[in-house]
């Protein structure tokens, strides 16, 4: 909370993407001060006005290529600007690329490990320091429940995601005993522009769903949130599967 | 066959295509295709539906744009629904200028039918409140209407059902409120004579009226119960703003059997004792006043597979109100049990746009299910009646009114007729224009 009025300090990654706009949109209707960094200044733009129309106290836009990791100083300045002190940081750039394309083409697997894996945590390891100094806020980080097992159809991205649950995990265990937070957030199917080409079958969700677990996780101060719940429960049964039989299944 | 995009009633059923209209500030690229705007698909008839054109859909178009709490201004995208913003403005002092029965329409629908509420009598349609719009046509890309822009276009946009362009942005005023309840006068009724008393009464005094009729009474008395409310100076209860939504849901069809004439005096009867004993006066929160339908998620399904039609219309009210007499002995007689029967005087605040209904005269809606063919040759046999004593039916909720008809009943059709955008293709419209 900044230090004279009970509105967030709120710093989002990615704010483009659907489940970052369904959340930061929760967050606009309870005044929160909002910083955006994302790529598309059009994009951001219209997200702005509609967070300030929606009620948020302030609203500060920031356009970066996060795939860029050389330039995340420089987002660092502008933000420790204008938020002496940060109360949430919600990690959501992603992208899901063609497996196919990416496995014929390691410079492509690259970059897209890039952004997923490598950018997110350079962002927690540069952030975490600032929020222990404080010793206050959550760092809060989409993941995905296809990092919690390897399976053809999606390692490329799943081993990303999953690197990064177990990043995080280290990063939760070395600030245990601080108010700082880390919250590992693993999604199922979600509609959004990322799965447009997926069948949408009954699991798929929409962003809003989501965006309403993250705001209750962040909350209820936990560690790891399965979205929906129920996700919690079907990669259980995927990961007690043992290795000799499901290195033969096709899911 | 796949049903993807259905209109309310669940009537007519056509293999629909959708696309979405993804950005406010980017023109769609047909590729020679016909299209119909659709926002929430909560229209009952076939105003929503296409044969051969694409459902271009507004839920992308789902950012609000402007909020001016100085002056009431709200601008917005076609996409955002009632419900969103009544989320936003309530809390800051305002509510929806005009508000039909359900919150879960889009801004572009409610000025595409031109919606009317339980105020009509004080302040006419949605369409009055509307300041600006912006459209996007195939064949002039994107535009700017008011009351003072391309003014021709702004009157056929507003009633328009779609046929006009694809409505992208609505600035519309809004109403300064004290909270969020509504103080509100129950009174039961024996008669339409007692009805149109308390109307006439109530109106002065209240600024949202309705009633719900029991049409399955005797044939010469209609009971059932009156609602007056305003939005409440002070707060008498201790109501909080934010309720958890209501669980209910029908996740499937009902069997068509379970509606029926005896199932449906059975809960009138249960309905009009349960509000008979209620205290004359209270307060309530504006949801379940405005909205008490939309507590239950689907509740269309429960006239089975074979859907229905929500027959409204509205008729002149001279000589003592003998056309609604009439037309309900009709349905009385017929032994076809409508299951939401709602009554209302609309006043005569004329309604902006080329297609609106809202009129000065009796409005009444009524639910027919469509379970045998026999409820097919009497919605046409009211439909005549309608004709033949001036009156009108409201495109929104019509999925059978001929060309005659329709001609009968928007004599500003031609004029319409110019403002199409020829790229637009819709069931309506394929039906009610010949040339």
């Amino acid at each position: 909370m900044s230090e004279l009025n009970d509105e967030l300090n709120i710093v989002i990654f990615g704010a483009t993407s659907a489940i970052a706009i369904a959340t930061a949109r929760l967050w606009a209707e309870q005044s929160a001060n909002l910083f955006l960094v994302a790529r598309s200044d059009e994009k951001l733009e219209v997200l702005k006005q509609d967070l300030k129309a929606r009620g948020a106290n302030k609203v500060i836009t920031y356009i970066a290529d996060l795939q860029d990791l050389s330039n995340y100083s420089n987002i660092y300045f502008e933000l420790n600007q204008e938020f002496p002190v940060i109360d949430i940081v919600l990690i959501a750039q992603a992208v899901l690329g063609d497996q196919q394309e990416s496995e014929n083409d390691s410079d492509l697997l690259l970059k897209e490990m890039e952004l997923n894996f490598l950018g997110p945590v350079k962002l927690c390891n540069d952030l975490v320091k600032r929020m222990l100094e404080s010793n206050r806020g959550t760092l809060a980080v989409i993941s995905s429940v296809a990092g919690d097992r390897g399976r053809k159809s999606n390692y490329h991205y799943g081993s990303a995601k999953g690197a990064l649950s177990l990043y995080l995990q280290g990063l939760r265990n070395r600030t245990a005993n601080t108010a700082v937070k880390v919250l590992t957030i693993k999604p199922g199917f979600v509609d959004t522009p990322m799965t447009e080409n997926f069948k949408k079958g009954l699991l798929f969700v929409q962003p809003e769903v989501i965006a309403r677990g993250i705001a209750k996780a962040i909350q209820d101060k936990k560690d790891i949130v399965y979205l929906p719940w129920f996700w919690y429960f079907i990669m259980l049964i995927i990961k007690i599967i043992p290795e000799k039989i499901f290195k033969k299944m096709s899911i | 066959m796949k049903a993807d995009y259905l209109s309310w009633g669940r009537y007519p059923i056509l293999e629909q295509r959708g696309r979405v209209f993804l950005n406010r500030k980017l023109p769609v690229n047909l590729d020679g295709s016909s299209y119909l705007p659709r926002g929430l698909g909560r229209s009952y008839g076939d105003v929503c539906l296409s044969q051969g054109g694409d459902l271009l859909l507004s839920k992308s178009l789902d950012n609000f744009i402007s909020f001016d709490k100085e002056n009431g201004i709200l601008r917005a995208e076609a996409g955002v629904s009632l419900e969103e913003i009544l989320k936003i403005i309530v809390p800051a002092g305002f509510f929806l200028p005009v508000t039909p029965g359900t919150k879960f329409v889009s801004l572009g629908g409610a000025v595409a039918n031109d919606v009317h509420g339980k105020n009509h009598h004080c302040s006419g349609t949605f369409g009055r409140f509307v300041k600006s719009l912006r459209l996007w046509r195939s064949d002039m890309g994107f535009v700017d209407c008011s009351p003072t822009e391309n003014k021709d276009l702004f009157e056929a946009t507003i009633s328009g059902l779609g046929l006009t362009g694809f409505i992208t942005e609505v600035e519309f005023e809004l109403k300064k409120i004290n909270n969020h309840l509504i103080d509100v006068e129950t009174h039961t009724f024996k008669n339409l004579d007692e009805f149109f008393e308390l109307s006439k009464r109530l109106s002065l005094i209240y600024e949202y009226t309705v009633a719900w009729l029991d049409c399955l009474s005797s044939a010469k008395n209609f009971r059932g119960v009156f609602f007056a409310g305003r939005h409440a100076e002070v707060k008498n209860v201790d109501i909080p703003l934010r309720k958890k939504s209501l669980p209910l849901s029908f996740p499937f069809n009902f069997p068509k059997w379970a509606l029926n004439n005896y199932s449906m005096r059975c809960f009138n009867e249960a309905y009009f004792r349960l509000q008979s004993g209620k205290a004359e006066k209270s307060q309530t929160h504006y949801d379940p006043f405005f909205y008490p339908l939309d507590g239950v998620k689907n509740w269309n399904r429960m006239y089975g597979a074979c859907g229905f039609t929500q027959f409204q219309c509205v008729l002149p009210n001279k000589n003592q109100h003998a056309s609604l007499k009439r037309l309900l002995g009709i349905v009385a007689n017929s032994r076809r049990a409508s299951f939401l029967t709602v009554l209302k005087e609309f006043g005569a605040i004329e309604s902006p746009g080329l297609l609106s209904f809202p009129r000065a005269g009796d409005t009444i809606c009524l639910d027919f299910s469509l379970k045998d063919r026999k409820a097919f040759t009497f919605v046409k046999d009211l439909e005549e009646f309608v004709c033949s004593e001036g009156g009108a039916l409201y495109p929104a909720k019509d999925a059978f009114m001929q060309a005659d008809s329709f001609k009968l009943f928007y004599p500003n059709w031609e004029r319409f007729s110019k403002q199409i955008d020829p790229a637009v293709k819709s069931c309506f419209w394929d039906r009610v224009f010949n040339v």
